[in-house]
C-alpha cells in the first residue's frame, strides 16, 4: 500500500529559506542544508525547495546551496520557481534534484511540458498550478498568484496531463495562508479530473486537516505545506503517528 | 571501488551522494578498463527501456556489465537498471534485456484495477517471501520498511529470484536476488535511512 505523502516546503532568496522558521534548538533555521536535514530526520516524504531569487547571480547561489542540500538528503527532492526552459530543468537536475515543478512557464509555453516530459520521462515532471474562484470557476493565476490567466483550472489541469506531466500539485489561493484547512471542494474537481498523483497545498492549519484532506479525498496522494512545519505547529512525527492512528496510510 | 556505470541515461548525482554517505568509494564511469578494475558495479537508469538498452549496447557496456557479472563481480541494477538486467521487456515493442537473470518486464497498468494509479509512485512497504531466507541484500533492514518507487513497467516471470514485493493491489516485484546478481525496482538512494542501508549492504556482499 502506497503511504500518503507529506511534503514541507521551502522557499529560498538568497541563498537561505525565508517566510520564518522557529527551531531555535536547530541554531541556523535559515539554512536550507541544516532545515532539510531536519526535515528529513523528522520522516518528510519528500521536500520541495521553490527559488524565488530574481537576478542570474543568486540563480548560482541556489544551485550551489541544492548542490549540498541533495548531497546529504536522501528522499525525493522537488525544485521549483523560474523554471521555463530546457535549459533550467537541466540546471537543476544536474545538482541534484529527482523532480522539476513547472508554473507560470508551462502556461507561457505549454510545450515545455512535453518536451521535457520526454527528454526527462514523466515522473520528472510536476505541474503546478495557482489556482482562485472567479465567477464560480476554478481560474488559473500565474506569476505567483497575481495574474488572472482566464483558463479554467480543470481543463488546464486535464491538458498538463495529456501533455505529459507526472504529478499536479494544487495550491488553493482562496485557502492559502487562512489555516482553515485545505480546498476540498476544488480538490475533489482537479481529482475527478486526472489520473495522475495529486497533491494538495493551501491551507493546513493543524495535523486534523490532513486527517480530513486524506479521509475525505482518498485519491489525493500528499499534502504540502510550509509555515506550519517551520514554525512547528504541526510535527510531522507527530502528523504521521495521527494519520497512522486514523487509519491513514503513512511512512512511520 | 564500486563502479557506478554512466552510459547516458538518467542522473546520478544522488547515487554517487548516497554512497559517498556511507563511506564507500563511488565512482561514476562508462571507462570498460575503469570498471573491470572496481569490485562492484551499480547499473542506474531512468527513461525509457528501449532507449536505455540501445545507449548500452551502442556503448558497448552491455557486454562490458554481462562478462563482469559473469566473473561473480556484485552488481546492483536499481529501477531501470533493474528491468535491464532480465531477459526482455515489453515497453513499446519486445526488447532483449542483459539475460541475467529470468524473467520479463511488463505494463503495470492491465494488472491493476483501474482506480490505481500509474506510475506506482511514491513509499511502499517491503514484503520478504515466505519462502526463502531473508536476502543478503536486506541484512540490515527489517520486512515493513518502506521505501521509494516511481515506476510504470513491473518485472514478472522472476521464478525464485524475488526477495521482495510490494503491495499494490497485487504484489510487485521490489527486488530480485541470483547468485551476484541484485536488483531493486525502488530506488535506495531516495529512501532515507532504510534505502541508505540496503546500500550498506550491498557494500558488503
Amino acid at each position: 500500500m502506497i503511504t500518503k505523502r507529506i511534503i514541507p516546503c521551502l522557499d529560498v532568496k538568497d541563498g537561505r529559506v525565508v517566510k520564518g522558521v522557529k527551531f531555535q534548538q536547530l541554531g541556523d533555521v535559515s539554512s536550507p542544508v541544516t532545515l532539510a536535514k531536519h526535515y528529513s530526520d523528522s520522516g518528510a516524504d519528500e521536500l520541495v525547495f521553490y527559488d524565488i531569487t530574481a537576478s542570474v547571480e543568486e540563480r548560482r547561489l541556489f544551485t550551489d546551496i541544492l548542490r549540498e542540500v541533495a548531497s546529504c538528503i536522501f528522499i525525493p527532492l522537488t525544485v521549483g520557481g523560474g523554471i521555463n526552459s530546457l535549459e533550467d530543468f537541466d540546471r537543476v537536475l544536474k545538482c541534484g534534484a529527482d523532480k522539476v515543478s513547472v508554473n507560470s512557464g508551462a502556461l507561457r509555453n505549454p510545450d515545455l511540458i512535453r518536451d521535457a516530459a520526454r527528454r526527462y520521462g514523466n515522473q520528472c515532471v510536476v505541474l503546478s498550478v495557482d489556482i482562485k474562484r472567479v465567477d464560480g470557476q476554478f481560474r488559473v493565476f500565474a506569476r505567483g498568484g497575481r495574474e488572472d490567466t482566464g483558463l479554467d483550472a480543470i481543463e488546464w489541469v486535464r491538458q498538463g496531463e495529456s501533455l505529459g506531466a507526472g504529478e499536479i500539485v494544487v495550491n488553493s489561493i482562496d485557502t492559502d495562508g487562512v489555516k482553515g484547512g485545505f480546498d476540498l471542494e476544488m480538490l475533489q474537481a482537479v481529482c475527478d479530473a486526472v489520473s495522475i498523483p495529486v497533491i494538495a497545498s493551501g491551507g493546513a492549519g493543524s495535523s486534523e486537516d490532513f486527517v480530513q484532506l486524506f479521509k475525505t479525498i482518498p485519491k489525493v496522494d500528499a499534502g504540502l505545506a510550509a509555515s506550519i512545519f517551520h514554525f512547528g505547529e504541526v510535527e510531522i512525527p507527530a502528523l504521521k503517528q495521527l494519520l497512522a492512528r486514523e487509519g491513514i496510510p503513512a511512512r512511520i | 571501488m564500486i563502479a557506478i556505470i554512466d552510459y547516458g541515461v538518467g542522473n546520478l548525482f544522488s547515487l554517487r551522494s548516497s554512497f559517498e554517505y556511507i563511506g564507500a568509494d563511488a565512482v561514476v564511469t562508462g571507462d570498460a578498463h575503469e570498471i573491470a578494475r572496481c569490485d562492484r558495479i551499480v547499473l542506474p537508469g531512468v527513461g525509457a527501456f528501449q532507449d536505455a538498452a540501445d545507449k548500452l549496447r551502442r556503448s558497448g557496456l552491455d557486454d562490458v556489465v554481462r562478462s563482469e557479472a559473469g566473473r561473480g563481480k556484485p552488481l546492483l541494477g536499481i529501477c531501470l537498471g533493474m528491468q535491464l538486467l532480465f531477459d526482455r521487456s515489453l515497453e513499446y515493442g519486445e526488447h532483449e534485456g542483459l539475460g541475467l537473470t529470468p524473467g520479463r518486464v511488463v505494463p503495470l497498468a492491465p494488472l491493476l484495477p483501474p482506480e490505481l494509479k500509474v506510475p506506482h509512485i511514491g513509499w511502499n512497504a517491503l514484503n520478504f517471501p515466505k519462502d526463502r531466507p531473508k536476502s543478503r541484500l536486506f541484512q540490515f533492514v527489517n520486512e515493513g520498511g518502506h521505501v521509494y518507487f516511481v515506476h510504470s513497467y513491473c518485472a514478472t516471470e522472476c521464478g525464485d529470484a524475488v526477495i521482495a514485493t510490494a503491495e499494490y493491489a497485487v504484489p510487485v516485484t521490489a527486488a530480485v536476488e541470483r547468485e551476484n546478481v541484485f536488483g531493486t525496482q525502488f530506488h535506495p538512494e531516495k529512501s532515507g535511512e532504510t534505502g541508505l542501508n540496503i546500500l550498506r549492504a550491498f557494500c558488503s556482499v
